[in-house]
C-alpha cells in the first residue's frame, strides 16, 4: 500500500465518491438533501464524526491487533462511533440550537450512517497508515458533503418544476442520484 | 388457539413481505441493497445474511426486553446486532471465500442497516419472542425479495444472465451501466415508480401513504 496521500484524497472525493459510487450513507443523503441550509452543516457534522472515528479506529486496531482480539473490531468501532456522535450532538445543542432542531432525528442517525463505519472498515481492510487514514476520512467526508450539497441544490431547483405526481418523492430522488452518479463516473481513473 | 393465532401470524408475516416492505415501501436499508445487487446470487446471499442477523437479534432483544434499561437500550441493541454480524461475517468467510470477496465490507455494514435497529426498537422491544421472530422473518423475507428483485433485473439487463445462466444468447448487447453504480439508483427508482403507480390505481392504499410519508 504505497498510494500517495493526495491520490487517496482525490480518489475518495471524486472517483470513488462514498455516496454516488460506493453507496454508503444513502439514508441521510436522501433524507437531509431537501434544503441547502441543512445539507451543508449535516455534511460537516458527518465529516467531523468520520475524522474522529477514523483516528479512534486506527488506534483501536493497533490495540486489538496487539492483544489478538480482531473479532471484537466491529463491536468496538460501532461503540466509538456512537460516542463520537453523542459528542457532536452535545456541542451542536450548546452552540447552535437552531441547527440542532433542523437536523432533528438525522443527527443521532449519523451513528447508523454506513459511510462512517465504512471509513473505519475500509481503512482497516486496506491497511492504510496513520496519514493515509486521515486523508481517506477527510476525502470521504468531503465527498459526502459534496454529494449532499449537489443533491440539495438540484432538489431546490426541482421544486419549481412540474413533476408528474407518480414520480414525486423517493423515486424521483433516486433517479436524480442515478444521473449524478452517472456524471461522477466521468472522474473514473482520476487519482489512480 | 392455533386456529385463532395462525392467520394472525400469517398476517404479521405478510405485513413485512408486502404492505410494509422495508425496501420498496419504507425505503430503508438502501446502502447494502444498491451496493451488492449486481447479481442475483449476491443479492440472495446478502438477503439471507440479513435474515439471520435480524431474526437472531430480534429474538434476543425480545427475550431481554425487561432487563435492558431504557436509557442505554440503543447501545445494547447495537452491541447485540454487532455480535451476530460478526458471527455471519466469519461464517461466510468459512463457507465461501469468493462470496466473501464479492460482498466485501457490506457484510460488516449490516450492523448499520436501519431495518435491523428499526425492528429491534419498534417491534422486538415491545413484544414477546414469538411475534417478534415472526415479524422479523416477514421483514427479512420482504427485504430479501426486494434485493432479489433488484439483483435479478440488474443481472438480466447488465449481463444478460440470471444466476450465471445466459438468457438471450450470444447476440445480446449487455447494458453495462446497469452493473455500475448509476444502474442501481435507476433500477431502484424504477421499482419505486412502479410501486407508487400501482398504489395510485387504488390497489394498495397503505403503500401510497407510506411512500409519501417517507
Amino acid at each position: 500500500m504505497s498510494e500517495s496521500v493526495f491520490n487517496i484524497f482525490i480518489n475518495t472525493l471524486l472517483a470513488n465518491n462514498f455516496v454516488l459510487a460506493m453507496f454508503l450513507g444513502l439514508c441521510p443523503f436522501l433524507g437531509v438533501s431537501g434544503k441547502l441550509d441543512t445539507a451543508f452543516p449535516m455534511g460537516l457534522a458527518t465529516t467531523f464524526v468520520m475524522l474522529v472515528a477514523s483516528l479512534c479506529a486506527y488506534g483501536l486496531n493497533l490495540l486489538l491487533g496487539h492483544f489478538h482480539l480482531e473479532f471484537l473490531r466491529l463491536i468496538s468501532y460501532i461503540v466509538i462511533i456512537a460516542s463520537a456522535v453523542q459528542l457532536v450532538e452535545m456541542v451542536l445543542k450548546k452552540y447552535s440550537p437552531g441547527l440542532f432542531r433542523a437536523l432533528g432525528i438525522f443527527l443521532p442517525l449519523i451513528t447508523t450512517n454506513c459511510a462512517v463505519l465504512g471509513v473505519a472498515l475500509f481503512q482497516t481492510s486496506r491497511e492504510y497508515d496513520f496519514i493515509q487514514s486521515v486523508a481517506f476520512a477527510f476525502g470521504g467526508g468531503a465527498g459526502f458533503t459534496l454529494a449532499l450539497v449537489l443533491m440539495a441544490s438540484v432538489r431546490e431547483r426541482l421544486q419549481l418544476s412540474n413533476v408528474p405526481s407518480v414520480a414525486q418523492g423517493t423515486a424521483l430522488s433516486l433517479m436524480l442520484a442515478g444521473i449524478l452518479s452517472l456524471s461522477f463516473m466521468g472522474f473514473a481513473g482520476l487519482g489512480g | 388457539m392455533t386456529t385463532l393465532t395462525a392467520p394472525r401470524s400469517w398476517d404479521e408475516f405478510m405485513e413485512g413481505v408486502w404492505r410494509q416492505n422495508p425496501l420498496f415501501v419504507m425505503v430503508l436499508g438502501m446502502c447494502p441493497a444498491l451496493a451488492v445487487t449486481v447479481s442475483a446470487v449476491n443479492a440472495l446471499s446478502m438477503g439471507l445474511a440479513t435474515t439471520f442477523v435480524l431474526t437472531c437479534s430480534c429474538l434476543l432483544v425480545s427475550l431481554l426486553r425487561k432487563l435492558i434499561p431504557k436509557e442505554v437500550r440503543i447501545a445494547v441493541y447495537i452491541v447485540i446486532i454487532a455480535t451476530f454480524v460478526t458471527v455471519v461475517d466469519y461464517a461466510i468467510q468459512a463457507i465461501s471465500l469468493a462470496l466473501y470477496d464479492a460482498l466485501g465490507a457490506f457484510i460488516q455494514l449490516i450492523v448499520v442497516n436501519c431495518i435491523i435497529l428499526g425492528r429491534a426498537e419498534a417491534h422486538a422491544s415491545k413484544n414477546p419472542p414469538l411475534p417478534a421472530v415472526i415479524n422479523a422473518l416477514g421483514m427479512s423475507a420482504g427485504f430479501t425479495l426486494g434485493l432479489f428483485a433488484l439483483g435479478s433485473v440488474r443481472e438480466i439487463l447488465g449481463a444478460g444472465t440470471l444466476f450465471g445462466v445466459s438468457l438471450f444468447g450470444p447476440n445480446f448487447q449487455p447494458w453495462v451501466v446497469m452493473l455500475l453504480p448509476p444502474g442501481g439508483f435507476f433500477v431502484l427508482g424504477a421499482w419505486l415508480l412502479l410501486f407508487s403507480w400501482w398504489a395510485r390505481r387504488g390497489l394498495g392504499k397503505p403503500v401510497k401513504e407510506a411512500v409519501e410519508h417517507v
